[in-house]
């Protein structure tokens, strides 16, 4: 297989991403190092999916995208992914290049920082070289991660300086459009200390588009005190590999949200670990699949504790309908010397139909007795109480299905802070539940 | 539709986990009328009024039940309730997430039919009336269906609905369980809005308590599985002052619940 790698991917393209991407010869130092690993490396291993027949490595070659001047002018399957309300903390990018990037003027004047990767890694390569690819995702985990450090292009710097609160959401449009076409932007997220930020990002594909490949990474650094809300919605059409792995490190009294919409049609693997490495720091992970059609996702949130009074809680529902499958991973780790740290999960599936699977594993390693830890976790139908008693109210019984899946995903969705947004969810589900 | 609603149940049985709890049921409401079904505990009233509105744990096993000469047995539960069947429960579902309001209009909306949805306007219009009627917070309208309610505001929500739907035929399980009594007087009010010959009501309860605010004409018996003795408002009066043992002596029964032997 590593053979096949390495005829597939060659220097030379490498080589063309970092030139159009304008960026600093250490980035491409960094890629030549990375697909070298891309070719050694294995898969990553997931609990129970089998992705060794997925396909990350066939895409058609990057195209040079048209810059637009508003982002009025995206298709309007992707302008409702832009909140009205925000458009001028927006960085939108199609497949390997950033089309549009504007930053509130006001904001950049008490030092914030938003930017494609590339600009950012001339003008901020101090601050890029500390924290790319460094301390949160290493280039070398695996396959993926290192595929993705040879091929990231566009992505998204986000830097928001001490003590600076930015009040409304920023947000990264990250489209993937036409046959065979891949993205893997890069997203860092630094919030220094006493900062506060929401980020919002949103990979979407046009309905029944042809996509092939995503394969992001998102770092997140939570600094002392900082306030630091990540949403990310990931809706991509059925022919589509979505990969999106997100890590996050959260210092002293830091607190971090993750809040995660996974409603791809074709093959996912989700993966966010926060990594609670300073005193009293904590971490909220809320996040949801829904399957239809043959969707198969894998999604797994870990939450390692490291240090005296941090606490977690990951609260995670799917629903899968038709012969989708949905595996649930969870996993708290609190390590030793971690005392009085709390580490809480729940996890719930609804199955719609007897052909979707639905799994929750729930995993709690602990090596401090000096804790509190718990999960809950269920697996069933939709209760048929519940659905009794909405149809006796002379709801049709798909209706009444509806209004309870709605509400089942709306301990996840109702945190996302757009209202917008959350509308444009429950919009994506209904049309999932009417084909 | 017909102007007056017409419910009449013959010979109705049903069984739970094969154990057979309404053992011959015959009732006939009208529009306009106020039928009250007493009997003490485990005698299978509240089995009546699940197995009208259909309950999937229930099964039937014989008689028929019509509405307005339709076969309401052979309707799903959705559409008993669009016919005009209504139940108000004893122990209403919670259901997380779904707003009290989302689910009402969904449940207004789908009685009206499509084409015919109603404008948010004057639908929360409608809402707010009667939610005052009812005494109730407006912060009833969005908080999530039945969670977290006490067992009054249950009750109450169950009449809102009720009023809200409008229905041809409506059962009351047990509504006064568990209020004190100004929470009855006001429950008591919101159905006494709806009376008129459009609505037949059937009021389950163990207590006469309940009578004394929504007045039935006829009030029937209802002592292993069916109805024993009918009367009018005189018989709930009796039965308040001389409690069952009388009626049990005179049909020679010594244990009125189900599943025992005559």
């Amino acid at each position: 297989m590593s053979m096949d790698t390495q005829m597939l991917f060659d220097k030379k393209i490498v080589i063309e991403v970092s030139g159009k991407n304008g960026e600093a010869d250490w980035m491409l130092q960094n890629r030549l190092d990375a697909l070298k690993l891309a070719a050694q490396l294995p898969l990553p291993r997931l609990q129970k999916t089998n992705i060794s027949k997925w396909n990350f490595t066939k895409f058609e070659p990057f195209a040079e995208e048209v810059p637009i001047m508003s982002p009025d002018e995206l298709p309007a399957d992707l302008r409702e992914f832009v909140f009205v309300e925000d458009k001028r903390n927006l960085l939108v990018q199609k497949n390997a290049s950033v089309i549009y990037c504007n930053l509130d003027q006001s904001l950049s004047e008490q030092g914030v920082i938003f930017t494609d990767l590339g600009t950012a890694s001339q003008k901020h390569e101090s601050l890029l070289r500390k924290y790319f690819m460094t301390d949160g995702v290493r280039i070398d985990e695996h396959r993926l991660t290192a595929i993705h450090a040879a091929f990231q292009s566009g992505g998204v710097f986000l830097y928001v300086p001490g003590n600076v609160q930015v009040k409304i959401p920023l947000e990264g449009l990250f489209w993937l459009s036409g046959k065979g076409a891949a993205m893997f932007p890069h997203i860092l997220i630094v919030a220094e200390a006493g900062s506060r930020l929401d980020f919002v990002a949103n990979f979407v594909a046009c309905r029944d588009d042809l996509g092939a490949i995503n394969n992001s990474v998102m770092e997140v650094f939570v600094g002392a005190q900082a306030d630091v809300r990540i949403s990310t919605v990931n809706n991509l059409n059925s022919e589509a590999v979505d990969v999106v792995y997100r890590r996050a490190l959260v210092d002293r009294n830091g607190h971090l949200e993750w809040n995660i919409a996974d409603l791809s049609d074709g093959r996912i693997v989700s993966n966010n670990t926060s990594h609670l490495q300073g005193e009293s720091s904590n971490v909220d992970v809320r996040e949801f699949a829904l399957g239809t059609g043959d969707m198969k996702a894998n999604v797994t949130s870990s939450v390692y504790h490291l240090e005296r009074h941090t606490k977690s809680n990951i609260n995670a529902r799917s629903v899968m309908k038709d012969q989708a499958s949905g595996i649930i991973n969870s996993i708290t780790k609190i390590e030793k010397g971690a005392s009085k740290s709390d580490g809480q999960q729940s996890g719930k599936v609804l199955m719609l139909n007897p052909e979707a699977r639905g799994d929750v594993n729930p995993i709690l390693l602990i090596d401090e007795n000096d804790v509190m830890a718990g999960h809950a976790a269920s697996v069933g139908k939709v209760d048929p109480l519940q659905l009794y008693y909405l149809m006796s109210r002379g709801i049709h019984r798909s209706e009444a299905e509806k209004l309870i899946i709605h509400g089942f995903l709306d301990a996840i969705i109702s945190k996302i802070p757009s209202n917008a947004l959350c509308e444009r969810i429950h919009h994506i589900i209904e049309r999932k539940f009417k084909s | 539709m017909s102007a007056a609603p017409e419910l009449i149940v013959k010979g109705l049985k049903a069984t739970v986990d094969g154990k057979e709890i309404l053992k011959g049921v015959n009732l006939e409401v009208k529009g306009g009328e106020i039928h009250a079904i007493m009997g003490p505990n485990g005698t299978g009233k509240s089995t009546l009024a699940s197995v009208l509105m259909g309950h999937p744990r229930y099964e039937v096993t014989d008689g028929s039940v019509t509405l307005d000469g339709e076969d309401v047995l052979n309707m799903e539960v959705d559409e008993r309730a669009r016919a005009g069947l209504f139940l108000a429960m004893q122990y209403p579902a919670e259901v997380s997430g779904v707003t009290n309001s989302d689910f009402l209009r969904s449940a207004v909306n789908a009685r009206r039919g499509e084409g015919n949805e109603i404008s948010l306007m004057k639908f929360i219009r409608e809402m707010d009336n009667k939610m005052e009627l009812l005494e109730m917070d407006e912060k009833f309208a969005t908080r999530y269906l039945n969670e977290g309610f006490s067992g009054g505001e249950k009750k109450r929500n169950e009449i809102l609905q009720m009023m809200m739907l409008k229905p041809r035929i409506a059962i009351l399980d047990e509504i006064d369980s568990g209020l004190d009594i100004d929470a009855l007087k006001v429950v008591s009010k919101g159905v006494n809005s709806l009376l008129g010959p459009e609505m037949g009501v059937i009021l389950i309860t163990h207590y006469q308590r309940l009578l004394n605010y929504i007045k039935p004409d006829y009030v029937h018996v209802f002592i292993q599985g069916k109805i024993v003795k009918s009367g009018g408002p005189e018989l709930a009066e009796r039965l308040e002052a001389e409690g069952y043992d009388w009626v049990k002596e005179e049909l020679g029964v010594e244990d009125e619940t189900v599943g025992q032997k005559a």
